[in-house]
């Protein structure tokens, strides 16, 4: 890099060997996306307050294991993120997310637009490998627009904040504890469609999964076309600036 | 019950909490000691009274076990599932209890009268096997106990007229030192604080080396410094003070013990740390199994006002205003962590929060607060009164002052040990009645903490070698330690809070390993699990909780492995299902158990 007068005051730090420019405050994966680099995450979304639950952009920074959207960047910090014992354990998580949910790919709307798939792909995960949970999680298709899956929920609670945050209408939020957390439904009957909800809402375009899916344009684009179909999740065209959280639904 | 009787009752709950929703966790505890249990309606009338979305209320209801958004029946009994009730035979008297009562573990009886479950350890391991009857502490179960709570509940007698000596709960204090041991009078410290001055008082924590008792041993002069000099934020600048007596680490009892026999150190502690840093209100965060201590501590809260040692003005200090309030848990071990305590008083699902911020700078409503735990802030108050100097060279060079251990389990004296920091395992043995050469293992601090094995008896507690929040559980030769380590599996799956993927996931595929190799399926497969298990657990874990939830599994594998070896079978693999198994439901509806009903034996058809 040349030393413009620009790169001599924005600090950086170091990701995999290259210098990543970044503003005080920000994350080491916010400075990271925005310089181009990715790295994996699933509760991290670019216009919302990190969450730091999903584990997945996992990093280790001078030797120590931290998660990248939480920890905030500091000049002359040494970050690996791509190697062999962090994207073992970025594995292991997808497996375990997996096998909390029941996911069945082929026969899921989201399938070739869903991140925890796309990642699944990028990590190598060949199969859940540990044995599944199966939690019941019965659909919602009470609303017009918006069928609920929780099946699928890996429990981000992006929806929760984007609900809460940009729409102002709490109609998501979490119950219950540990193994048995789970995604309800702002109304006294639990139904989606007894909610001020709307197909619009920032919180219908949030999911990376495939839980909160508009009815009626399933399967539009075919499998096989989609987005992570034709480009890895790692790949800028794919990812930069986060394009993956850009577009909603499916 | 009318609708309106229901919506009065509430109503009235509501106004003594000023409808605030930082109440909350109070007003779903009253509520439900009024209604019995939280239905959907009863939390829409609160979400209301609150002005906060049903869905969030739900949140926190179904957040902790001790709020049921399900019927439980008129009568709840829990049985408290540490190892030390296991070990004192308590499986076999909750089965006694269930046969005598036609119930199954779990469900609530068929006219709605009771039901008997398991709950975390209730901190009652040295008079166990203990029961919480509608959240009231009854200790020492026996067959004959069981047969006397079946009869009073059978007859509908009310759990405030049963037996005294039914609750009567012990302290046993077996070894004083200077905490147990204090006979000063309740406003000794205040005094010799307001005498000296709020920087110099601070001077002499910081000389005394203190570290704090709750387990992670963080210097308390250091918190304390860090959280006067932090400023308070908004509209309403203020500082915090907050007493952590959750003691949710099975094998705990000491927190309880202290605020029975010690409250007015404990308070003062709290209120000396209220005139360093300028705070007005104190929190004591008390776990909800200790319900039954309320009119005790409420009776020296009272006292303490009438005495000037609370309120406004203390001492007739002019400007020196500070009061206590004593919020209950509810069934959470996790709240225990701090930043999860926080949110919990503030009405909320007890998460751990992510930190930086530490609580020292923005705390209970973002404001600086300190949270300390019981026997720290009691240890700050005897400073206050005897100096930083005289604290200092009690204990040894790391660790200042005195520890008090809770211990239980296979021991003839078991109960409250004091002791100065630097005392070997092997002389606690010796002085709770466990012969040295009987003995196995001692598991210090709890579940998160290590397990030791006889050739360690000769090491120290102190932060230096054997670090403790307290608990001191022995296990003499008999005991099978891998049931030890799958009952504390067990544990941490229950008492996950479920916000990062590897630990609420995590604990629980640990806990069903640990099923997996007790039913005599597991093999080297699934004790590799559990180490890849834990290494993830230790690196990518939000909180301690995590990080040390492999701790048990972990020890045991290194110091017991024979007691995992002989459960293992010779095959590299084998699955978890076991499809002889998977019929019993059709056994048990066509009422068949012969021969031909099972499938070949699983070792046979392997053979
Ligand atoms: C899962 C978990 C549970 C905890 N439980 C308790 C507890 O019951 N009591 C306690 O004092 N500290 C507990 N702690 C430690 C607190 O987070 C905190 O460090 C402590 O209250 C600080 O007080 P001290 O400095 O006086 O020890 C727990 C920590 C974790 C991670
Ligand atoms: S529904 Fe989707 S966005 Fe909401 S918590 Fe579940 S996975 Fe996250
Ligand atoms: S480590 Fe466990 S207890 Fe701690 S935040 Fe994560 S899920 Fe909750
Ligand atoms: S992206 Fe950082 S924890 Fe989920």
């Amino acid at each position: 890099m040349s030393a413009t007068p620009d790169t001599v005051t924005t600090p950086t730090f170091q990701l995999d060997g290259e210098e990543i420019p970044f503003q005080p405050g920000q994350t080491i994966i916010q400075a990271a996306l925005a310089a181009g680099k990715y790295i994996p995450h699933l509760c991290f979304h670019p216009e919302f307050k990190p969450h730091g639950s999903c584990k997945l952009c996992l990093v280790k920074i001078s030797g120590r294991p931290a998660a990248s959207c939480t920890t905030v960047a500091q000049a002359g910090l040494s970050v690996e993120s791509e190697i062999p014992e962090v994207q073992d354990k970025r594995r292991t998580l997808v497996q375990m997310l997996l096998v909390e949910g029941n996911h069945f790919c082929p026969s899921c709307e989201k399938s070739g637009n869903c991140m925890l798939q796309a990642l699944g792909y990028e990590l190598g995960v060949m199969s859940p490998h540990f044995p599944q949970i199966f939690p019941v999680r019965p659909v919602d298709a009470s609303h017009k627009e918006i069928l609920l899956d929780f099946n699928r929920c890996i429990l981000c609670e992006l929806c929760v904040r984007a609900s809460n945050e940009v729409d102002q209408k709490n109609v998501f939020a979490l119950a219950g504890r540990g193994i048995s957390k789970h995604l309800i439904v702002n109304s006294e009957s639990g139904r989606l469609a007894d909610t001020n909800f709307s197909a619009t809402d920032k919180a219908a375009q949030v999911c990376p999964v495939g839980v909160i899916l508009p009815k009626r344009v399933g399967f539009a684009i075919p499998i096989g076309k989609r987005k992570f179909d034709l480009k890895p999740i790692s790949d800028p065209g794919a990812s930069a600036g986060c394009a993956e959280h850009a577009e909603g639904g499916a | 019950m009318t609708i309106q009787n229901k919506a009065e009752i509430i109503d009235a709950i509501l106004a003594r909490h000023r409808d605030k929703p930082t109440r909350l966790m109070q007003i779903l505890r009253e509520t439900q000691e009024e209604l019995g249990w939280l239905s959907k309606k009863t939390l829409s009338m609160i979400a209301r009274g609150t002005r906060q979305p049903l869905a969030r209320v739900e949140g926190v209801a179904s957040f902790y076990s001790f709020f049921h958004t399900e019927p439980l029946g008129r009568y709840c009994v829990l049985w408290s599932d540490n190892i030390t009730d296991r070990m004192l035979g308590s499986v076999e008297l909750m089965r006694e209890m269930c046969k005598k009562l036609w119930l199954e573990p779990g469900r609530v009886s068929e006219d709605g009268l009771v039901s008997v479950s398991s709950t975390s350890c209730t901190g009652m391991c040295d008079q166990g096997p203990a029961i919480l009857v509608n959240y009231r502490a009854i200790p020492h179960m026996s067959s004959e106990r069981v047969g006397q709570t079946v009869d009073l509940i059978r007859s509908e007698t009310p759990v405030s007229k049963w037996p005294a000596e039914l609750f009567s709960i012990s302290d046993n204090i077996r070894r004083r030192d200077i905490l147990l041991g204090n006979i000063s009078r309740p406003g000794d410290a205040l005094r010799a604080a307001i005498a000296r001055g709020a920087q110099p008082t601070l001077d002499e924590i910081k000389l005394s080396n203190l570290r704090g008792r709750g387990g992670a041993g963080f210097s308390t002069g250091l918190k304390w410094e860090t959280c006067r000099n932090a400023e308070g934020s908004g509209a309403d600048p203020e500082h915090y003070v907050i007493c952590n007596a959750d003691e949710g680490e099975p094998g705990t009892f000491k927190d309880r013990v202290l605020l029975t026999a010690q409250a007015d150190l404990v308070f003062e502690g709290m209120t000396v740390a209220a005139y360093i840093l300028g705070a007005r209100l104190g929190m004591l965060y008390l776990r909800g199994e200790y319900r039954y201590l309320l009119d005790h501590l409420e009776s020296v809260l009272a006292r303490r006002r009438k005495d000037k040692q609370l309120g406004h003005g203390i001492l007739d200090h002019a400007g020196f205003d500070f009061d206590i309030e004593i919020h209950f848990g509810a069934g959470a071990y996790i709240c225990g962590e701090e930043s999860a305590l926080i949110e919990s008083l503030e009405g909320k699902r007890g998460v751990p929060r992510n930190r930086p911020p530490f609580p020292v700078t923005q705390g209970y409503l973002g404001q600086p607060t300190i949270v300390n735990n019981v026997e720290t802030l009691a240890s700050a108050a005897l400073i206050t009164m005897k100096g930083g100097e005289w604290f200092r060279e009690i204990g040894t060079e790391k660790s200042a002052g005195s520890k008090i251990l809770s211990v239980s389990g296979d021991c003839t004296r078991p109960g409250i040990y004091e002791y100065p920091f630097g005392v070997r395992v092997a002389e606690v043995l010796a002085d709770c009645g466990a012969a040295a050469e009987n003995t196995q293992a001692v598991q210090i601090s709890g579940p998160s903490g290590v397990c030791i094995a006889s050739d360690e008896f000769k090491r120290k507690i102190g932060f230096e070698d054997l670090a403790t929040a307290g608990a001191f559980m022995v296990f003499n030769n008999k005991r099978d330690m891998f049931l030890v380590a799958r009952n504390f599996s067990h544990f941490f799956a229950h008492e996950s809070c479920g916000f990062c993927t590897p630990c609420r996931v995590g604990t629980t595929l640990l806990k069903n390993c640990m099923d997996k190799i007790e039913a005599g399926h597991g093999s080297e497969y699934d004790i590799n699990e559990i180490f890849k298990i834990n290494h993830l657990l230790q690196a990518a874990s939000h909180c301690g909780l995590g990080h040390t939830a492999c701790n048990p599994m972990f020890d045991t594998l290194q110091k017991f492995r024979p007691a995992y070896q002989r459960r293992l079978n010779s095959l590299a693999f084998e699955p978890a299902f076991d499809l002889d198994k998977a019929l019993s439901q059709a056994r048990q509806m066509t009422g068949r158990d012969d021969a031909d009903a099972h499938l070949k034996n699983t070792m046979e058809v392997k053979a």
